[in-house]
């Protein structure tokens, strides 16, 4: 078992899925019922055989495990380097958990087209754990920008009515981002002469590279994350994207900008991080409370889900450049929480879009009369979204905003404000959602909760409560990485003041 | 006085194809129009034939008193330029047969094209470089205009024979300059006599030299011809004009600024920089209007030359190596995007607007799907081979400390990704109109071709970057 490829097999099975898809070349009622058993099949086996990296995950350690190493481009020195550390590992699983989910929403709402948007998913699933294993750092780019590709077309192909804005904004927008980050890491390679990850993070860069690189990297994860005030892509993103899509992207292409932080901008450069730490603290506290008035005022409800992901995304760079041990941890909880939370909202809106066939708030209310399931579940994510104790959305926030506090008191003051509005605009949703009475001639005949549904809502009711009340499985994974990013962090930080006051 | 004999092995390929083309054209002389599909036919096997022989059989040397060289560099390039040109003329047949563009002289005139081309990668003189440009040029502003009765295609050729005259001239007055002021032709005398400095009026003589040298290569400002050229000229004219002349002129660029200028590396430098950052924002820019595909890939292929340039303007090996694999890359994607556009066949006749490709992914999936790689491939969106094509000049860029530049040039990349994502909009979002007709097995095998290698490139980029590296030693 240990001699087994076990991450490049993850990474690659939905590529093999998405052969498999693409060889099925008929169009016709049985060949899609076929394409989608494949690609359900795979990504449920994809989802079992990542379950063996945690399986394996060795949580004690601190550095890469699972590591494969091959030699790829010796022009510039590249290698076809993969591994997982306590930061990346949860990622994967969440990541090849969440795809099944999209298999299964998009059932019956994707009807023309089926198999180019299996194919499209499978190609992204790949790309997005790629992201995650990739411990050499143009490999990183490759896959984190491949994944462009794909999501475009989703949301392009399969989107809303304005579609086509969003698909090029989104596009455009990540792309410019990442170029400067491409420059970086081209720089950081004549700098260091690799371009291996683990071998960067124990580079010390000069202080002021530091700070140029930092702002490169910056550029690129602050727009994926994303952050006040380059957020604007993603509300016009998610609310063409069509369903299965907004989770993808809220779950999983979010966390990238945030696993990027942890991965790249603490270790290698962490002078230019504590000089930076103020203003990102700040962008974020602008973000949790600035988006969260947006969200109030959303009349869609998808957009608002996406404002209010731009909020809780402000938690989690809160937490990372809080940069000690609650902080981190935090933010790290905080994403995987949001993956699986936002992902279920969105599926949410799914099946009422099903239905209905629009988002607008004004066309719901008083479901709770026809779908009690429904209501119960869209009320336990609502809840989870809001930080309730008790669900996994409290624990991350409880967290990012102890690390803030420890930081920065005033910056924790105001982040607070943000619990506040992230109930009022959540609540206020629900209760114009599913409350009320049913007088909307439209509604009276909506149905409740089909099995194909329940099995995407329930099982995710099942994590965001374990996650809640249970949260130390995810801690003992991350623990050793974080304290070990940490313990280099400050030696950096302590070694640079000890040099300055020399 | 001993007379010396010159190493005739050394040029054997631009002999077999001068002889080559000969017996061709009596072929084609004597059996008049009708002989269009043998020509056609030999010669095609006439470059691959070249191009084999120059793999099979390796060899390095000086001929003709240093005049012609041959080295790993000059190796690459002409079995690229040959790949390119013989390709060209494949992708021809069909549109000859349908569209009453048969003329014998065609496959003729690309063959003396590539032979002045193989002389342009081998020069190792101002003179031969100056013969083996104008028998390139000469060929090519004839073959602009081939297509006699149309209007536009005339006026192609018109237009590309007095820009080009012009820009021949310029060079011409450039090497005169540097012969003045050197007293040599030969590159290694002019370089030996650079060293102890550069004089004003060589350094007028290099830029007219480049001045002349970025016209072929139609990098900004010397770009005018190519949107209206590209535009005018038959299809498969511009697929050829879009690969081989441009690998051939960009190799020369490389060879005469590392042969002849390389002590004035600082002075070249400069200019290749300007050239390079206003052909990249140009092309970035001027594509965003265009409704014509063809006078897209004009744009387009302003934008790559200035892409590439960035790789020259870093002076260095890795740069040298940049340009190289980006030249192979270039045509590769190059070549597949014209056999799309020769498949925009409906059955009245050839289309050759963008927005005739609207829904192309329902009409046409196999097509779609390839040129979608392409474009992806062509906005540098990583895996991709076009990836792989600027991430080696921007590297070079960078260790070269040209941040500017390279900031710029990422930007007009991503600008640039505009238009190509335009493109895929229209297959992928719109709404189907007309299918076009089904593909002619040689664009087929072209289109197939160039998609496989942009796609699977990742897999093949070692040994790749090995080759391009190879080649670029030559001049360190």
């Amino acid at each position: 078992m240990a001699d087994l490829p076990i991450l490049s097999i993850v990474t690659f099975l939905p590529l093999v899925g998405a052969l498999i898809t693409f060889l099925i070349w008929e169009d016709s009622e049985v060949a899609r019922r076929n394409v989608r058993f494949v690609a359900l099949f795979t990504t449920v086996v994809t989802f079992l055989v990542s379950l063996g990296i945690w399986y394996n995950f060795d949580n004690a350690q601190s550095g890469f495990q699972m590591v494969e190493k091959v030699a790829w481009i010796r022009e510039g020195d590249i290698s076809y380097h993969m591994g997982v550390d306590g930061i990346s590992m949860l990622f994967v699983i969440l990541t090849t958990f969440l795809m099944p989910f999209c298999i299964l929403a998009s059932w019956d709402s994707v009807q023309n087209r089926v198999r180019e948007y299996m194919i499209a998913f499978l190609l992204l699933e790949t790309l997005m754990i790629g992201v995650f294993c990739a411990l050499d750092i143009v490999l990183f780019y490759v896959f984190f920008e491949a994944g462009l590709i794909p999501m475009f077309l989703i949301i392009g192909v399969w989107g809303g009515a304005r579609r086509v804005y969003a698909s090029m904004k989104f596009f455009l927008y990540t792309l410019l981002g990442s170029v400067l980050m491409l420059l970086a890491i081209m720089a950081m390679y004549w700098q260091a002469g690799t371009t291996d990850i683990p071998t960067l993070m124990a580079y010390k860069f000069p202080a002021e590279m530091q700070t140029w690189l930092w702002l490169a990297f910056f550029a690129s994860f602050a727009v994926k994350m994303p952050m006040w005030p380059v957020h604007t892509w993603l509300p016009d993103a998610h609310v063409e994207a069509p369903t299965a899509g907004s989770v993808i992207l809220a779950g999983i292409l979010l966390k990238m900008g945030g696993y990027g932080f942890l991965r790249f901008s603490l270790p290698m450069f962490p002078l230019a991080s504590a000089d930076m730490q103020t203003f990102v603290l700040v962008l974020s506290v602008i973000a949790i409370v600035y988006t969260s008035l947006v969200a109030l005022m959303q009349e869609d409800i998808k957009k608002l889900i996406a404002y209010s992901s731009v909020a809780h995304m402000g938690y989690v760079t809160m937490g990372i450049f809080a940069a000690n041990t609650q902080g981190i941890q935090g933010g790290i909880f905080q994403m995987l929480a949001h993956g699986l939370v936002s992902g279920a909202l969105f599926l949410c809106v799914g099946v009422v879009y099903d239905r209905m066939h629009t988002r607008e708030i004004a066309a719901y209310g008083g479901l709770v009369n026809n779908m009690p399931k429904y209501a119960v579940a869209f009320l336990i994510f609502t809840m989870a979204n809001v930080g309730l104790p008790g669900t996994a959305g409290f624990v991350g926030e409880f967290l990012t905003l102890l690390g803030a506090f420890r930081a920065n008191t005033w910056i924790a003051l105001v982040a607070t404000l943000g619990v506040i509005l992230s109930a009022a605009y959540a609540l206020w949703l629900y209760r114009r959602v599913v409350f009320g009475t049913l007088d909307k001639e439209a509604l009276k005949s909506i149905l409740d909760l089909n099995t194909r549904e329940k099995w995407t809502l329930y099982p995710l009711i099942v994590l965001v409560i374990f996650f809640g009340v249970y949260p130390s499985p995810v801690f003992d994974v991350t623990q050793a990485s974080v304290d070990a990013l940490i313990l280099n962090y400050q030696a950096a930080v302590d070694g640079a003041v000890q040099a300055a006051s020399k | 006085m001993v007379m010396d004999i010159p190493n005739l092995w050394l040029a054997g390929p631009e002999l077999w194809l001068a002889g080559g083309a000969m017996v061709l054209l009596m072929i084609g002389v004597f059996t008049g129009e009708n002989s269009t599909r043998i020509v056609t036919g030999l010669s095609v096997a006439l470059l691959a034939l070249a191009a084999i022989a120059i793999f099979w059989f390796p060899q390095t040397g000086e001929a003709f008193h240093g005049a012609f060289v041959m080295d790993p560099f000059a190796r690459l390039m002409k079995i690229l330029v040959l790949i390119g040109a013989a390709v060209a003329i494949a992708m021809s047949v069909g549109f000859a047969r349908r569209e009453n563009f048969a003329r014998f002289e065609y496959p003729v005139l690309i063959v003396l094209a590539t032979l002045g081309m193989l002389l342009m990668v081998s020069a190792n003189d101002m003179i031969t470089l100056y013969l083996g440009l104008e028998m390139q040029s000469l060929s090519l502003y004839v073959i602009a205009a081939i297509n006699r009765d149309s209007l536009r295609s005339t006026e192609a050729g018109l237009k590309y024979f007095v820009l080009g005259a012009l820009s021949s001239g310029m060079l011409l007055y450039g090497s005169s300059l540097v012969y003045g002021f050197t007293g040599h032709t030969g590159f290694e005398g002019i370089a030996a006599s650079m060293s102890g400095g550069v004089s004003l009026g060589l350094l007028f003589g290099i830029v007219f030299v480049l001045a002349g040298l970025a016209f072929k290569i139609s990098a900004v400002p010397f770009h005018m011809w190519t949107p209206d050229v590209y535009e005018g000229a038959p299809t498969p004219v511009t697929a050829f004009f879009a690969a081989a002349p441009k690998v051939a002129a960009m190799a020369m660029l490389i060879r005469v600024v590392y042969g002849a200028f390389e002590p004035a590396t600082a002075e070249w430098q400069q200019i290749i920089t300007f050239i390079a950052i206003a052909s990249m924002g140009l092309g970035a820019f001027a594509a965003i209007g265009q409704t014509n595909i063809k006078r897209l890939m004009a744009y387009s292929s302003i934008g790559h030359m200035g892409f590439a340039l960035v790789g020259l303007a870093a002076g260095s090996q890795a740069g040298v190596s940049g340009v190289v694999l980006y030249m192979i890359i270039y045509m590769a994607m190059t070549l597949g995007a014209f056999a799309c556009i020769l498949a925009m066949r409906r059955a009245d006749g050839m289309v050759e607007n963008i927005s005739d490709l609207s829904g192309l992914s329902r009409t046409n999936p196999m097509m779609a799907l390839m040129l979608t790689v392409l474009m992806f491939s062509l906005a540098g969106i990583p895996p991709l081979a076009g990836f792989w094509a600027k991430y080696f000049v921007f590297l070079a860029a960078i260790q070269s400390g040209l941040y500017i530049l390279s900031v710029i040039g990422v930007i007009a990349s991503v600008i640039g990704a505009y238009y190509y994502l335009r493109i895929v909009k229209i297959m992928w979002f719109d709404e189907p109109e007309q299918g076009f007709l089904p593909m002619a097995s040689e664009l087929r095998i072209v289109l197939g071709l160039s998609g496989l290698f942009t796609l699977f490139y990742v897999l093949i980029a070692g040994p790749m970057s090995d080759i391009a590296t190879n080649a670029a030693r030559t001049f360190f």
